[in-house]
């Protein structure tokens, strides 16, 4: 039964080479490890912590700028459009302008050309009266030369009024 | 292609192991100084200890080692190698032999000159006490280079070596130490760090056949013995005031704890026998293991009488026994050194444990502190 009898030799190093070697590593070995194996996992969770943040960061600025690129998109349209109804309606304005502008000079020249006409008319009306003045001055003072063809033309002249009449 | 090649390597090995014994049977015959073949004294000497230690694949030359006695005449030194071979030394007037009989079979005594044989106090380095040294320099310089890593290299995981050694110490700090003990991790786990690598090395080593393994401690009762008393002190050195107040003041019915004291008994009877559960429990797995596989290849010698047929069959049969004894002890190495150290954990983890007014009266005081 040796083997379930433990033997003193044994035992006294197994106590001595136990307590030195727990006492080395409790001293020296152990807390570096332990520390070393905590800051690291401290580390690789703050790193792990970090891409998570940073993705999330990513995920928001692409959405950021989904946004700002449909907005200026919705903008660009906006003004496309805007620019569009502002060119009809410059040239519309433009063409009731030129239109307005036009029938004024129109109604100018018409009303110059009355104008004129009138003026023409009223000086070849003068001229034609004066020209008649002139002529019945002239064969009036023919014709009344004698005081019988003055009479005879009276009469002709009655006449002509009967007859009308 | 690469499976043919491996099982016909194995097959191989079959038939050479079969073909072997029968050669060696014949020459044993042959030489006709056939000595009593005793199982029980091969196994016994295997499990035991010596004081030299065989010479790799060499049966005839030990590596001496330093005999130390302390006898009623002062410390007497010397090499074993003096006596292993069954001389007497003469040490001044002591005279000293390996015991052949007697209650100290196989130990260095002194021989009295009334030619009685006195056993003086032995602490030899023997086998197995060099053993536990090269055991604790592997513990040391595995521990040592995982942490001079961690200085040197800061945030770098450890490749190779390194990297077990360190994937087995996060392994039981992380998995059993710290989800037991947690805030009290830091005090006890180099203890119990400590506990893990030392018992796994000698588990390994003790697998091992030749010279730096081959020495069965774990399968020793003095070494489990002794790490079950660094146990023991650790729970009830650093006992908390709730763990001695379970012990003799238990929370049962008062009839069972006075007059007569029948609970604090059952309790005191208690913490002994956690160590001595755990001295046992360890020496006995250890031990069992490598008597089984020393005895499935005795079963080859105990066949040999019945002739080379019989021989070559149990020659194959227990190999492949013995090599998956083999194997399973691999992984009960670990096992044990997990179970030892996990058990040491939750004695200490009990041993320790605040009640729950001690517990409510220090976090109060925590966050008056705070505040």
């Amino acid at each position: 039964m040796e083997l379930f009898t433990p033997d003193l030799g044994l035992v006294f190093w197994m106590f001595v080479a136990f307590a030195i070697l727990l006492f080395v590593l409790y001293k020296w070995g152990w807390p570096v490890i332990i520390k070393g194996i905590e800051s690291r996992a401290d580390f690789i969770d703050s790193g792990v912590e970090y891409a998570r943040e940073a993705k999330e960061q990513l995920q928001h600025a692409k959405e950021e700028s989904e946004k700002y690129v449909a907005e200026a998109r919705k903008q660009q349209a906006d003004m496309l459009r805007e620019a569009d109804r502002m060119k009809s309606r410059i040239i519309e304005e433009a063409r009731v302008a030129a239109q307005e502008e036009a029938n004024k000079v129109m109604d100018a020249a018409k009303l110059a050309i009355a104008q004129e006409r009138k003026e023409a008319e009223l000086q070849f009306r003068n001229e034609v009266s004066s020209f008649a003045l002139d002529i019945a001055s002239k064969v009036v003072r023919n014709e009344l030369a004698d005081a019988k063809a003055q009479t005879k033309l009276v009469d002709k002249l009655l006449d002509e009024m009967e007859n009308q009449n | 292609m690469m499976e043919m090649r491996k099982i016909a390597v194995i097959l191989t090995f079959i038939f050479a192991s079969l073909i072997v014994p029968v050669f060696s049977g014949a020459t044993c015959v042959a030489d006709g100084t056939e000595i009593e073949f005793s199982p029980k004294e091969i196994i016994f000497e295997h499990l035991g200890d010596g004081y030299g230690w065989e010479v790799p694949f060499d049966h005839h030359h030990r590596i001496p080692l330093p005999v130390i006695l302390f006898g009623e005449d002062g410390f007497h030194c010397f090499m074993s190698s003096k006596v292993t071979g069954g001389e007497v030394y003469h040490d001044g007037d002591a005279s000293f032999v390996i015991a052949k009989e007697g209650p100290y079979r196989g130990k260095v005594v002194q021989l009295m000159a009334d030619g009685s044989e006195y056993r003086p106090w032995d602490i030899s380095i023997t086998k197995n006490v060099c053993e536990l040294f090269i055991a604790c320099l592997l513990v040391m310089w595995s521990v040592f280079a995982v942490a001079r890593w961690h200085k040197r290299e800061m945030y770098k995981a450890p490749r190779k070596v390194r990297g077990i050694i360190e994937a087995l110490i996060v392994f039981i700090y992380d998995g059993v130490i710290k989800e037991t003990l947690g805030d009290r991790s830091k005090k006890f786990a180099p203890y119990l760090l400590t506990l893990f690598f030392f018992i796994l090395y000698l588990n390994l080593l003790g697998l091992m056949v030749i010279f730096p393994g081959g020495a069965n401690l774990t399968g020793n009762i003095a070494v489990t013995l002794v790490l079950s008393i660094f146990t023991f002190l650790a729970t009830n050195l650093f006992g908390s005031k709730h763990y001695w107040k379970e012990i003799f003041w238990p929370d049962v019915p008062l009839w069972l704890k006075f007059p007569l004291p029948i609970m604090p008994v059952i309790e005191l009877f208690g913490v002994f026998t956690k160590p001595a559960a755990l001295t046992i429990r360890l020496f006995a797995n250890m031990m069992g293991g490598h008597m089984i596989v020393i005895s499935l290849t005795l079963l080859i010698f105990i066949f040999a009488a019945l002739g080379p047929v019989v021989t070559g069959v149990t020659t194959a049969v227990s190999v492949l026994f013995s090599l998956f004894m083999l194997l399973i002890d691999v992984l009960v190495s670990f096992i044990q050194a997990y179970v030892f150290t996990m058990l040491s954990t939750m004695f200490i983890c009990f041993g320790t444990e605040k009640g729950h007014s001690e517990a409510h009266a220090h976090e109060a005081s925590d966050q008056k502190q705070a505040a």
